[in-house]
This record gives C-alpha cells, sequence and structure tokens, in this order.
C-alpha cells in the first residue's frame, strides 16, 4: 500500500503534472518559507507599508524572486485544486464547468500578479506627490 | 457524490490523517493566495489606496489569520517533503508512521516558538 499520496502516472500530461507538483514544491519549500520568514516574523504588517515594497522592488533581486514564487505557488495550488475538482465533483457537467471556472480564474490571477511584479514602479514622482517621501 | 463521514471513518490511519490535512493545507493556502495576489496588486493604484488597505492586515484577528497561514504553509511543506520521501524511496514505507510522527514533530518544534514570537508583536 502506498501511505504517501496518489500514485505515480505512467505518462503523459498526468506524469510531468505529477513531477512538477513535486519539484515545484520543494522550490517552494525555500521560496514560500523564505518570504514567510522574511515577511511575516523578521518583518510584519507593523512595519509593512507602501514604501517598503517600493524600496524592495528598486533592485531587480525582490522581484524576479516573487515572480517565480507566484508562477510555481499559484500552478502548484491550481494542480491541486484540479485533483481535488477530479476527486469529489463527480456529475461530468460540472466538472468540466467547475475546471472551466479554476483555469479562468487562474489565469486571471497570474496575469494580475504578474502585472503587478513586473510594472510596479518605486516612483518617486508618485511617492512624493501623495507626501510620503519627505 | 463522496460522504463526508467517510473521511472519518474510514480507518486509514495516521496516513490517511496526513492526506485529509494536507489536503486541508493546500485548499486553506491556495484561497490565501488568491486573495493576497488582489491585495498586493493595489499597490500599483499608488500609496494612499495600499497603506489605508494594510490597516485591515492589522487588526487582532487578521494577525491570527497570519500565524494561522504560516501553520497551514508549514505543515504542507514538511508533509510534502514526507511525500516526496515516499515517492522517490519507496524503501522508506517501511518507516512510513515514523516519518509521520516526524512531521508532527518538526512541526511542534518549528510553529510553536514562531507563533508565540508572531502573537507578542500583536500583544505588545
Amino acid at each position: 500500500m502506498n501511505a504517501a499520496s496518489r500514485p505515480r502516472p505512467e505518462s503523459g500530461l498526468e506524469l510531468y503534472a505529477w513531477m512538477f507538483m513535486r519539484i515545484s514544491g520543494v522550490a517552494l519549500l525555500v521560496l514560500a518559507l523564505g518570504h514567510l520568514l522574511v515577511m511575516h516574523i523578521i518583518n510584519n504588517v507593523d512595519n509593512i507599508d507602501f514604501r517598503f515594497v517600493a524600496e524592495r522592488y528598486a533592485t531587480p533581486f525582490w522581484r524576479t524572486y516573487d515572480l517565480v514564487m507566484l508562477w510555481l505557488a499559484l500552478i502548484h495550488g491550481l494542480n491541486g485544486i484540479r485533483t481535488l475538482l477530479g476527486d469529489y465533483v463527480r456529475p461530468q457537467g460540472w466538472r468540466v464547468f467547475s475546471l472551466a471556472a479554476l483555469y479562468v480564474l487562474g489565469f486571471i490571477v497570474l496575469a494580475l500578479g504578474t502585472l503587478t511584479i513586473l510594472t510596479f514602479q518605486p516612483p518617486s514622482a508618485m511617492a512624493s506627490a501623495a507626501g510620503i517621501f519627505h | 457524490m463522496v460522504k463526508i463521514r467517510e473521511y472519518f471513518t474510514y480507518r486509514g490511519g495516521v496516513g490517511h490523517w496526513s492526506w485529509i490535512l494536507h489536503r486541508a493545507t493546500g485548499v486553506g493556502v491556495f484561497l490565501f493566495l488568491l486573495i493576497h495576489i488582489v491585495d498586493i496588486a493595489l499597490v500599483g493604484w499608488g500609496p494612499e489606496l495600499f497603506n489605508k488597505l494594510l490597516f485591515l492586515y492589522r487588526y487582532p484577528p487578521f494577525r491570527v489569520g497570519e500565524v494561522l497561514l504560516v501553520a497551514a504553509v508549514l505543515y504542507h511543506a514538511l508533509n510534502g517533503i514526507r511525500i516526496c520521501i515516499i515517492d522517490f524511496w519507496p524503501q522508506a514505507t517501511v518507516i512510513h508512521r515514523k516519518l509521520v510522527y516526524a512531521v508532527g514533530a518538526v512541526f511542534t518544534v518549528v510553529f510553536i516558538p514562531v507563533a508565540i514570537y508572531m502573537l507578542s508583536a500583536v500583544v505588545k
């Protein structure tokens, strides 16, 4: 008996999905736990504000970090939910509908997150106009 | 449809409970991730809106939620390591109960001090 998880698929897309969950999972061990450590334990919502984000995104390192984490975490999560929908939504019509809704939602959120990370300007003009950088 | 009752009457032992927890924490973290992507997207509308929104996250109930989020991510991560061990080294199946207990032990040792530290920042 397999005590751990779903059996490894034989081949094809399901095998890649299975492998992706494990590889992205290991990457997210570092990325997501590192993110929690930096943003929720060392820093926390008492000292995180717009200025904090602006300083953090002034160099490419954290943008790259966040972008890689966003894609891996979101696709990992979407594939996980896809698995659950396949397991629990038995009627064919509802299953197709819920999967379609999941993919649309996933695409929108992935696009929104990617745009946020890539297009954010730490703008001295915008910030001083709002009066937070004196 | 799957009956909820079967989740609690199926006697799969510790592996069964790990499986339930892995799914539950995965769903929880995914739902938070969706919200989190949207709230961070507001940074694109400038400092006033973004800073105003952050006050929401500073309310104590949200801080407790934040601690629960850390718990969910930590459990999912540690149990994920266990899953990879079993998947890639099938011989480890022999000690699969010990691996479950190891996940619980590491979780407890890491989470308790982190939770105390995070909550002390709220109380002070």
